[in-house]
């Protein structure tokens, strides 16, 4: 065997670049994903998981940098991972006019060892379906074949690109708990996602991309404690006339401001504090509030906070 | 946990070989369109009789001993009309020759048109032995219409040729293109999937199919027309598999880079329409120019088509049809290497 231990990282990136024509689709990026924790890549559309979780998965070349899974590399050791990990891409049409039990005996059949064909459909709940061709079934039901798919080898690791995106949210809720169960036995998943919730609740740890580079790694908790604050005050008033920032972050508990055309963002550590004195100071303006939230700090809020930017265009 | 393995190319077989069976259209193409065609052509240029030779003659006192004459000859239709409407019928070769009573009689014809001669010939022998001519030589016929050289023998190898054709490289080509473009294979080469069993499996799918596929037609061109297998039906089985096998390259050659089914479509037709025309399967190849035979004996599917109509038609051996059967299988050997070097997974 290798001399592979417990402690060697299950993903180690350095540097990865790739180039599309004009496009850099990942620019210089390192992640590391340890043995037996569900990674989060979370980034905005065209941000380049996809493309970085391929390279990781050793289907798309990179220009530049190193990869290594399980402490192997794709040039040396492509067998052997290809036996040890499970996938599911991003769009992947499985054969239409196949059964479900015939699509998962299809892909059980390349690999050496497994997990029979129908325990794997109990296990994404798709036993009812069984015999229905592929093209007859929902967008929910095709992803949770998909993952079926990938779990059929009994792998080590476990990549999902995007496993939720289209999902209903009890589809999705079924998908956390069939990733949870894989973890539980000792597996390590990547997964892509936009959706910063779903990366809080499942993810050990997440790496944010923008631009083809992390802009931030960590557990989503620690993420989120460097926003400064616990909380984020939106609101806007009658005309946009924006506040004072310096007068705005002299308030009691407010830790920061983010002014956008319309709407002004202030990161708060005592919301119970900073709201009255916000409001005392919007009446003393003569000013009228047109909008006002206020919620827990977000992996969301950590990405407008160091791009300016929102995750996704809603 | 479990150490089962089932084979991967069995299975990888088996999903090909149910995904033709689960398309309806795609069976009906295969199976009952190369039946119905043979069906329709064998039907519309079935041979007939020999045409007749028409005949007009002059009304007048001669007509009716000269019209009872020429109709001793099943092959003479003869009509017995006015001056102005002979003229009319000779002018627009409606008959063939104009005969008019009297002593002597006249033939009037164009004797630059093959049919004015033959009827020359007909009228002239029926009025020769009404008058009462002797023969002096004997002769003999012997009438002859020979099964192996009607149209029907002649299409129907041809269409075999065509089917294997159309379907190795459909066969082949689409599904290829299909699961390309549906990022399949990009998900397939992220397993550990033999990629040479993939290919193999569309062959051996179909193969399974040729016997049937192919089976079907002659049997159909026996029981119908009685189109005959004079060579052995190993030698044709040979061939056939030989035949399938290279179109099968061509058919992944042709998509071994093409993204998108409309794509692969075209460069479909771009190699197999030149071909239905070239290489023989409606009409024979020899009506081209002398200057171009060279290049089309050397397409697959002329090779293949000769190979097939000699051991179906000519009865040939293994060993006549062997420069035949090195043509196919250079095609088949070249273009599965080079699709190979070519082909793209994503
Ligand atoms: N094959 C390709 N050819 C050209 N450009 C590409 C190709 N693949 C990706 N790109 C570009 O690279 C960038 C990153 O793409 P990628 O698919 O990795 O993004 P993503 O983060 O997965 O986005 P999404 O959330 O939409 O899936 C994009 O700008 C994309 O247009
Ligand atoms: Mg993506």
């Amino acid at each position: 065997m290798n001399s592979v231990t417990p402690t060697t990282p299950a993903v180690r990136c350095r540097g990865l670049v790739k180039r599309y024509d004009q496009v850099v689709a990942v620019n210089g990026l390192d992640i590391e994903v340890r043995r037996g924790e569900c990674f989060g890549l979370l980034g905005p559309n065209g941000a380049g998981k996809t493309t970085t979780i391929e390279i990781i998965q050793g289907l798309t070349p990179p220009d530049q940098g190193e990869v290594h899974v399980l402490g192997l590399t794709w040039a040396k050791n492509e067998r052997e991972l290809r036996q040890r990990m499970g996938t599911q891409l991003q769009e992947t049409k499985l054969p239409e006019k196949l059964t479900v039990l015939e699509t998962i005996t299809l892909f059980r059949s390349f690999y050496k060892k497994g997990v029979p064909a129908v325990e794997v459909l109990a296990k994404v709940g798709l036993q009812e379906k069984q015999g229905a061709w592929v093209n007859k079934l929902s967008g929910g039901q095709r992803q949770r074949l998909a993952v079926a798919c990938a779990l059929v080898c009994d792998p080590d690791i476990l990549f999902l690109d995007e496993p939720t995106t289209g999902l209903d949210p009890q589809s999705r809720y079924q998908l956390w708990e069939i990733i949870q169960q894989f973890q539980a036995r000792g597996g390590t998943v990547v997964l892509t996602t936009h959706y910063m919730e779903e990366a809080e609740r499942l993810c050990d740890r997440v790496a944010i991309v923008d631009h083809g580079k992390t802009i931030a790694q960590g557990p989503p908790q620690e993420l989120i404690a460097t926003l400064g604050a616990e909380h984020v005050v939106d609101f806007a008033l009658e005309g946009g006339g924006p506040l004072d920032e310096t007068v705005l972050l002299a308030l009691p508990g407010v830790t920061g401001v983010h002014t956008d055309q319309m709407k002004t963002r202030l990161t708060v550590t005592r919301p119970h504090e900073a709201m009255p004195a916000l409001m005392n100071l919007v009446r003393d303006q003569g000013a009228t509030l047109t909008e006002l939230t206020t919620h827990r700090g977000t992996l969301e809020d950590v990405f407008i906070a160091m791009t300016g930017r929102h995750l996704r265009d809603e | 946990m479990s150490d089962e393995s089932p084979s991967a190319l069995k299975q990888l077989t088996l999903w090909r070989v149910r995904e033709f069976l689960r398309e309806p259209e795609a069976v009906f193409w295969v199976f009952a369109f190369p039946v119905l065609l043979a069906f329709a052509l064998g039907i519309a240029f079935k041979n007939r009789g020999p045409d007749p030779v028409s005949v007009a003659v002059l009304d007048g006192p001669g007509a009716p001993a000269i019209r009872q004459a020429l109709a001793a000859d099943p092959t003479v239709v003869v009509a017995v009309i006015d001056s102005a409407e002979a003229r009319n019928r000779l002018r627009t070769g409606r008959v063939s020759i104009v005969v008019l009573p009297g002593s002597p009689v006249v033939l009037r014809f164009d004797s630059t048109r093959a049919e004015s001669r033959l009827a020359r010939l007909v009228v002239t022998n029926a009025l020769q032995e009404a008058a009462g001519r002797r023969d002096v030589a004997e002769l003999r016929e012997q009438r002859v219409h020979e099964v192996g050289s009607r149209y029907i023998d002649f299409l129907i190898p041809g269409l075999l040729g065509m089917n294997i054709m159309g379907t190795g490289m459909w066969g082949i080509g689409f599904a290829v293109v299909k699961a390309r473009s549906g990022k399949l294979l990009k998900r397939f080469l992220a397993s550990p999937m033999s990629k040479s069993q993939y290919l193999f499996s569309h062959i051996l799918a179909r193969l399974v199919f040729l016997a049937l596929e192919v089976g079907s037609v002659l049997l159909f061109a026996w029981l119908v027309f009685r189109v005959p297998v004079r060579g052995s039906l190993l030698a044709l089985t040979l061939v056939v598999l030989l035949g399938a096998m290279a179109f099968s390259g061509v058919g992944l050659l042709v998509a071994s880079r093409s993204k998108t089914v409309e794509g692969v479509s075209g460069l479909m037709n771009l190699v197999m329409v030149p071909m239905w025309i070239c290489s023989g399967v409606f009409f024979s190849s020899a009506n081209f120019p002398d200057a171009v035979q060279p290049i089309i004996k050397a397409l697959p599917l002329t090779a293949l088509n000769n190979a097939i109509r000699g051991v179906m038609i000519d009865g040939s051996s293994l060993v006549q049809m062997l420069p035949l059967l090195a043509i196919v299988t250079v095609w088949g050997v070249l273009s599965f290497g080079v699709a190979l070097k070519l082909f793209r997974w994503r």
